[in-house]
């Protein structure tokens, strides 16, 4: 499916919504549904840029960048579509950075059911308004991303995680150059740490009681929670926390949180501006936390 | 002017931080560029609430607002236009909280960028982006134009490294956008303003993301006999997986400059040299400076040099920061650009910017962030030499226009402002351009800050749909 036949089935009017794999939640309601064109278009390793259909599987992305030593940083599971809609990193943003710096640039629908064209191909670019930014987390209520070009970065030659239940994980922070995570659950630590093997065994040693493990440990997927770094150590319940960052995986689901109402008046303006009748996506607000999984 | 506008501001400020002097006047009328405005006054204010004031006095009087930081810009972006009220952020210069730990730290807008990596040494931290202004630019400034630097190639611009704003918005209220917290609950609105030209408001607090000084750097320098093979060595160390800290290129007239004023034992009769930094964990860094040298090798360069203390990286990367100043023993006056192109479309743009140079009988010097493709020609003039401007201005618009052919974009760290705003078009279509005054009609119905600058033409909201609200419900 080309731009054209996906601006096609989005329309100019009546409600619609759009659906990656769903494995971080989706629109509600039984609105028509359309789907983002699916498939790598171009791939440059010297440029780290890649361009593919919003609907492309991030696996098949990881699979096509990783022959060439390289990733981006979107998450496993899903689509590249759904990952930059909900702007959910993975539990490596410590290290890669958040979703949002991924995306270069996007040609998405409007409400109009026109193909628009923001951000730009290479990695440095300021040229008007970053309306990338503004599409990442957006959950499709102001366009429908249908091709984006995504910055890549190298591969590292070598990532280890590591498990500790004597380690102080906010020490770890200044104690390790640039770990990739540092995850606590209350009682033990899990560090991802990545580079030159010497330098991972190197730093391996600065972690009081390391012992390697596979990955990290299993995710809570009561409830995704948003909050600042320094909160962390207050954290009771069953989660598993990134240090440094503030992302908790809760079994408890997150309450909603307070928004200053001139802020969500502004919401209000963007959603009126680029979808004056609401088509994109009803009923999603993007103020109300998400339900499902992480 | 209104008397009752500045009486008005200067009851809610100090009389002595509300300014009419014509001297100050003509000061605040310009910023870095060669373009400039006129304002019939400018606030000093020293509080959030103070710029709010000034916001909303300016609304009161129906009159439009420009913030501004030091002032280094080079598109324009803050010049003043249509008698707007200059507000200037220079007063607003502390730091007010560091969170160490987690690297974050909450300043005011008029901190200068090298103030606060020297603030943050005794941490071991430092703000990573690192415009060659760092000296007198401002942390707003940065946050107003994306702002960029060397350090930018691994890092990221300055979008990565901010967190949260506390911002006026253009209608009058103080809101905070993002915040410590990773996910907050909405649209990335902190993401949207940064980059966006003073236009989406004024910032009145930054939070800033802090980044760990690296163990280990070396720096070295490479030369070739030609400007390609130079480029060829950019594209080829980013290709093998290597992404070097800092990766600078400079061409032979920029390198006779630069020699000739800091004596930096750079050579003389090489067509190009490439500056390359690696930083690290030390294996990883042997590793990546082996490498960067077998493909520099691999390419023809003629010498590797790597620095052997600090003293001689400090005076290798002396070379590349004062090429500015030292290109005015070549002529009084420059032009200097700023786009980006694909790297691997590097040499064939160089080559014709030289064409393009040489055709309107002008001297174009290359000193440029390689790395990210970020190109800057400086055309060199004699302003007192009669019709040079007009041939500046025409090779300028001929290499910007060369540089979006071939994919590339306008701007990579400077921004559109007024220099640029009416190249939009050579990148963006018609609906591109209405998604972007979209999100300005969101932010400023009035479009009261910062007007006239980055979009071409305004059209409001309302006027881009042709759906009538409400009609399919």
């Amino acid at each position: 499916m080309d731009l054209s036949t996906f601006a096609e089935s989005v329309g100019e009017s009546g409600p619609v919504r759009i659906e990656g794999d769903c494995t971080r939640g989706g629109a509600p309601g039984d609105f028509p549904l359309v789907r983002a064109p699916a498939g790598i278009v171009e791939f440059l390793p010297a440029e780290m840029t890649l361009t593919c259909g919003a609907g492309t599987a991030l696996a098949e992305v990881d699979s096509v960048l990783a022959a060439a030593g390289q990733m981006v940083s979107l998450g496993e599971t899903g689509t590249v579509g759904g990952a930059l809609g909900s702007g959910w990193s993975g539990v490596k943003r410590l290290g890669h950075g958040p979703v949002r710096d991924a995306l270069l640039q996007c040609r998405y629908v409007n409400a109009d059911g026109r193909v628009v064209k923001a951000g730009g191909p290479t990695v440095k670019n300021v040229s008007g308004f970053d309306l990338c930014r503004l599409m990442v987390g957006s959950r499709g209520t102001l366009g429908f991303l249908g091709e984006v070009i995504l910055r890549t970065r190298p591969r590292p030659r070598c990532s280890k995680w590591f498990i500790s239940s004597e380690a102080d994980p906010v020490a770890l922070l200044s104690a390790l150059y640039r770990p990739a995570s540092v995850l606590w659950n209350g009682t033990s630590v899990w560090v991802c740490l990545e580079g030159h093997p010497d330098d991972v065994a190197e730093q391996s040693q600065r972690i009081r009681g390391a012992s390697e493990v596979a990955g990290p440990p299993p995710l809570p997927t009561g409830g995704r929670r948003s909050v600042a770094p320094r909160d962390l150590g207050a954290l009771t319940g069953h989660f598993v926390a990134e240090m440094g960052v503030g992302v908790v995986h809760h079994a408890d689901p997150a309450s909603a949180v307070s928004v200053d109402p001139a802020v969500r008046l502004l919401h209000g303006r963007i959603k009126q501006c680029f979808d004056p009748v609401g088509r994109l996506n009803p009923g999603v607000d993007v103020l109300s936390p998400v339900g499902g999984k992480p | 002017m209104d008397a009752g506008l500045i009486d008005s501001l200067a009851a809610a400020l100090d009389r002595d931080r509300v300014r009419t002097g014509p001297t100050e006047l003509v000061l605040y009328g310009r910023d870095a560029s060669n373009m400039h405005g006129s304002t019939a006054v400018v606030c000093l204010p020293t509080t959030a609430a103070e710029v709010q004031a000034c916001v909303r006095i300016s609304n009161d009087f129906g009159v439009p607002f420009v913030a501004r930081g030091s002032g280094t810009g080079l598109a324009g972006g803050a010049v003043p236009l249509d008698g707007a009220v200059v507000i200037s952020l220079a007063k607003m210069n502390r730091v007010l909280e560091v969170d160490v730990a987690n690297r974050l730290a909450w300043v005011e807008p008029g901190v200068l960028n090298l103030d606060l990596t020297r603030a943050m040494e005794v941490h071991g931290l430092h703000f990573a982006p690192d415009p060659s202004s760092q000296q007198s630019c401002s942390i707003g400034g940065n946050v107003a134009n994306n702002s960029g630097g060397p350090h930018c190639l691994a890092d990221g611009v300055t979008n990565a490294h901010i967190l949260g704003l506390e911002v006026v918005l253009p209608t009058g209220e103080l809101v905070v956008l993002g915040g410590e917290d990773p996910e907050p609950a909405g649209l990335d609105l902190r993401g949207v303003f940064v980059g966006s030209e003073g236009m989406l408001g004024v910032a009145t607090k930054v939070c800033v993301r802090l980044t760990q000084n690296p163990p280990g750097v070396r720096t070295l320098l490479m030369d070739f006999d030609s400007v390609e093979a130079g480029a060829e060595t950019v594209s080829a160390i980013i290709a093998s997986g290597v992404l070097p800290a800092a990766l600078e290129m400079m061409d032979r007239l920029c390198i006779e400059a630069v020699e000739a004023f800091v004596h930096a034992g750079l050579p003389l009769d090489a067509a190009a040299v490439l500056l390359v930094e690696v930083s690290g964990l030390q294996r990883g860094l042997e590793a990546d400076l082996e490498r960067v040298v077998e493909i520099g090798r691999l390419h023809g360069a003629r010498s590797v040099r790597i620095a052997k203390d600090e003293a001689e990286r400090q005076l290798l990367w002396k070379g590349r920061k004062s090429a500015f100043g030292a290109i005015a023993r070549i002529k009084p006056n420059y032009y200097l650009h700023d786009t980006v192109v694909p790297r691997r479309r590097l040499p064939e743009v160089l080559s014709k910017v030289y064409e393009i140079a040489a055709r309107h009988e002008l001297l174009v010097l290359n000193v440029f962030h390689a790395g990210d493709g970020n190109l800057h020609p400086l055309l060199v003039f004699d302003r007192r030499e009669p019709g040079v401007v007009e041939r500046v201005h025409a090779a300028g618009e001929e290499i910007v226009a060369v540089s979006v052919a071939v994919g590339g974009v306008l701007s990579g760290e400077h921004g559109i402002g007024l220099e640029k705003r009416d190249y939009m078009p050579l990148m963006f279509g018609p609906d591109d351009l209405a998604a972007q005054e979209l999100l300005r009609s969101a932010f400023d119905p009035e479009r009261r800050s910062n007007p006239h600058k980055v979009l071409p033409s305004p059209a409001r909201c309302s006027d881009a749909h042709a759906v009538a609200e409400g009609m399919w419900i």
